[in-house]
């Protein structure tokens, strides 16, 4: 067996180095069998499941009120909007009608969270570069972020802050304060972003044409979100199928055409300036009224099959439920965008150099979990 | 006895004397060899770790943080109490490792860089040989450390470790030119290869003004150099945390690994140290002619202050450099050799020599 790799090895000229499981730069436990020539990088073969918890199934023996809190745990950086996509599903199978205020506060903490993921993202991007200042200078704003979760939701990481019908509580006297605090600070903060990185030669260099894919492929691969987006497919879930608040704030979404991991940058850049438009626009407006509708404690969906998709940080999430009309669903499957990026990673950094699979990672924004499930 | 601290020379003068009045000459050079190691040892180990702690202070400033601050008043014993801990930590020897070079490239790699320490002029006094050709001996010397690290990267048996040896292979082997010539340009300007004859030179007016246009193109071509020279950021592809874990030293640890990161400081000084005697007159006091009495003030500031100013500020620089920029890739690394630093060096030679020949320096 081991010889026959090895004489495989000789004859192919190729080089295989497992990144991963352990690897500073596939933010988890991701493995990727890399076969290099020299520098280059001939070929990447994603192996995932070595953080697989069976979710999907788990689900089947769990009510409705409990898989939200297992959403959390796909892509733990967006656990709001994933919690959202369950609580809509729900609410949606049973025809209720949720409180305006509930719509708002609901999207105004998405925004939140999208924010905080992509300074996150933005911090760990860097230091895929090499950059390591970057880290400290995102974590630093979204501190604040998770400021306003922690003193809203009680969590600052994984908020759990929806149920179906609304919220688990009325948000904090302190709310909207702080967030018209925090968007003027964060307006100042974030040309330092580009100051930093974006404007940098080497970063140019590194990023500028690296990892292109084209629209027809990023379509056929199924890449959403940013990654999609830089490619060209206008695939933001928040325009074209709105939910929750979404159809109510005027707000653009960031196209563009280059599809390398530059404009995947950009993206996210400028994704950041559009979803602090959006909390502008909402954190004024929150409407009086209920915080949730009074819900029965036992939920049981009417038999069928659902799906409900909203805009995580990383793409398009989705939720496809089959009931037949017990309080536990038949079949659960999760939509997680993180899967269908990295599907395409071989398609974008082959033929690049190891230090470019990294950038190319890095601008993808995999969420480990959230490929596994 | 009175010494002065200006001019140590009668300093060491006495000492020899004393020695030479006491003992056979043999035995008096076998003395003076010794203590002229102690004093080096001692003061690369305190060199090295207060870079250390002045590189995470530094990286703290820059990166919004207080850095170490636990240990000790400002975190300044931080850096003694990790280095006992690197050195109480277990040695893990891997199975498939070639041994003995295994065990060797840590030692290959120190002692390069402490054979270039000993050429280095320290002060009016303090400079333990004054070859005539000094700068060719920093340079060969210095560049002896790549050898270390390409047998650590191949004897280690690890696909990170060699790939890492490999690029820092090809890296020095392409920058040593680049130091090459940025210093034959200075070496064009003074005529002479001897470091305290550069030095002396500059009494007057260092060599980055005197030589104004080319000795600064050579400046900062020798500091990009130097730095990926040293192999730190944004030059760091030997190491590249991100893409190769930790790239040549991955399977060393504890004091094997302690003389890697030693090394990769003493280097650093080093070159600092070339930087500042060829470029900012060593420890010669900042001096504009024609000025009496602000020279005399400059005068009053001890030529080894004067020298370790001028080092920290390089390293300054350099530590800014890798906690600022994004790493660089290895074939821009090469480009940016071989297709803009080498021609403009070349360049900048044919410009020195024209200045020096025109006597357009000052």
């Amino acid at each position: 067996m081991t010889e026959e790799i090895v004489q495989h090895d000789i004859e192919q000229e190729e080089y295989l180095l497992n990144m991963g499981p352990q690897h500073p730069s596939t933010h988890g436990v991701l493995r990727l069998l890399i076969s290099l020539k020299g520098e280059t990088v001939a070929n990447i073969e994603p192996h995932c499941g070595y953080i697989h918890r069976g979710i999907e199934k788990m689900c089947e023996k769990l009510t409705y009120q409990q898989i939200i809190h297992l959403t959390d745990r796909l892509d733990y950086l967006s656990a709001h909007i994933n919690n959202e996509a369950v609580c809509l599903l729900v609410e949606d199978a049973l025809q209720i009608e949720v409180p305006e205020r509930v719509k708002y506060i609901r999207t105004i903490i998405s925004e939140l969270s999208r924010l905080a993921s992509h300074e996150l993202w933005w911090c760990a991007f860097g230091m895929d570069m090499g950059a390591l200042t970057t880290y400290f200078y995102g974590l630093r704003d979204r501190e604040k972020i998770l400021d306003i979760f922690e003193e809203t939701t009680g969590g600052r990481l994984l908020q759990s802050y929806n149920c179906p019908g609304g919220l688990m509580n009325d948000i904090h006297p302190n709310f909207q304060k702080r967030i018209k605090e925090f968007i003027p600070y964060f307006r100042k903060k974030l040309p330092e972003y580009d100051e930093l990185l974006t404007g940098n030669v080497i970063m140019q260099e590194r990023t500028k044409g690296i990892g292109p894919i084209s629209k027809e492929d990023v379509i056929s691969w199924g890449v959403t979100g940013p990654s999609g987006r830089g490619s060209g497919f206008a695939c933001d879930v928040r325009k074209h199928h709105p939910y929750s608040a979404y159809d109510k704030v005027q707000f653009e979404e960031i196209l563009f055409t280059e599809g390398d991991s530059l404009a995947r940058y950009k993206v996210r850049i400028a994704e950041m300036w559009e979803s602090l438009k959006i909390l502008e626009q909402l954190v004024d407006n929150i409407p009086e009224g209920d915080y949730a509708v009074k819900m029965k404690p036992i939920i049981k969906l009417p038999e069928g099959e659902y799906y409900q998709r909203v805009e995580a940080c990383r793409g398009e999430f989705g939720v496809y439920v089959i009931s037949s009309g017990e309080k536990y669903p038949v079949r659960v499957k999760l939509r997680s965008p993180n899967f269908s990026n990295l599907s395409a990673l071989n398609r974008m950094a082959a033929g690049f150099k190891i230090a470019d699979l990294v950038a190319v990672g890095g601008s993808l924004d995999l969420v480990i979990p959230d490929i596994d499930r | 006895m009175a010494f002065s601290i200006y001019d140590l020379t009668a300093f060491n003068q006495s000492i020899h004397e004393a020695l030479v009045q006491n003992l056979s000459p043999f035995w008096a050079l076998i003395v003076e060899m010794t203590i002229i190691g102690l004093v080096f040892l001692l003061f690369y180990a305190i060199v090295g770790l207060f870079l250390v702690y002045a590189e995470r202070k530094i990286c703290g400033f820059i990166q919004n943080r207080v850095g170490p601050n636990r240990v000790g008043p400002y975190g300044i014993f931080q850096t003694i109490a990790d280095f006992i801990k690197l050195l109480m930590k277990e040695l893990i020897y891997i199975k498939n490792a070639d041994k003995f070079l295994f065990n060797l490239a840590p030692f290959i790699v120190i002692i390069a860089s402490f054979m270039a320490i000993a050429a280095i002029p320290f002060g009016l006094g303090l400079h333990a040989i004054d070859f005539n050709i000094g700068v060719l001996y920093v340079m060969a010397v210095s560049s002896l450390g790549v050898i270390g690290i390409l047998l650590a990267g191949w004897s280690s048996n690890n696909k990170y470790s060699l790939i890492g040896a490999m690029r820092s292979g090809a890296q020095i082997v392409s920058y040593e030119l680049s130091i090459g010539l940025s210093l034959v340009t200075i070496v064009i300007l003074s005529g002479s290869m001897q470091l305290s004859t550069i030095v002396e030179q500059q009494r007057n007016c260092w060599f980055i003004f005197s030589g104004h246009i080319p000795a600064f193109i050579a400046f900062v071509i020798f500091l990009i150099a130097s730095t990926a020279e040293t192999n730190r950021g944004p030059f760091d592809l030997a190491e590249a945390e991100s893409e190769l874990t930790a790239g040549f030293h991955t399977e060393y640890s504890g004091i094997k690994f302690a003389f890697f990161f030693l090394a990769e400081y003493m280097n650093m000084f080093i070159v600092a140290s070339m930087a500042a005697t060829l470029f900012w007159g060593g420890w010669m006091p900042f001096h504009i002619p024609g000025l009496t009495s602000f020279n005399h003030v400059m005068d009053f500031i001890p030529p080894f202050f004067w020298y370790m100013g001028k080092t920290m500020v390089v390293i300054f620089l350099m530590m800014w450099f890798k906690w600022t920029f994004p790493r660089l890739r290895i074939d821009q690394l090469l480009k940016l050799e071989w297709k803009f630093l080498l021609p403009i060096n070349l360049f900048n030679i044919v410009l020195m020599a024209l200045v020096v020949l025109m006597g357009w320096h000052l």
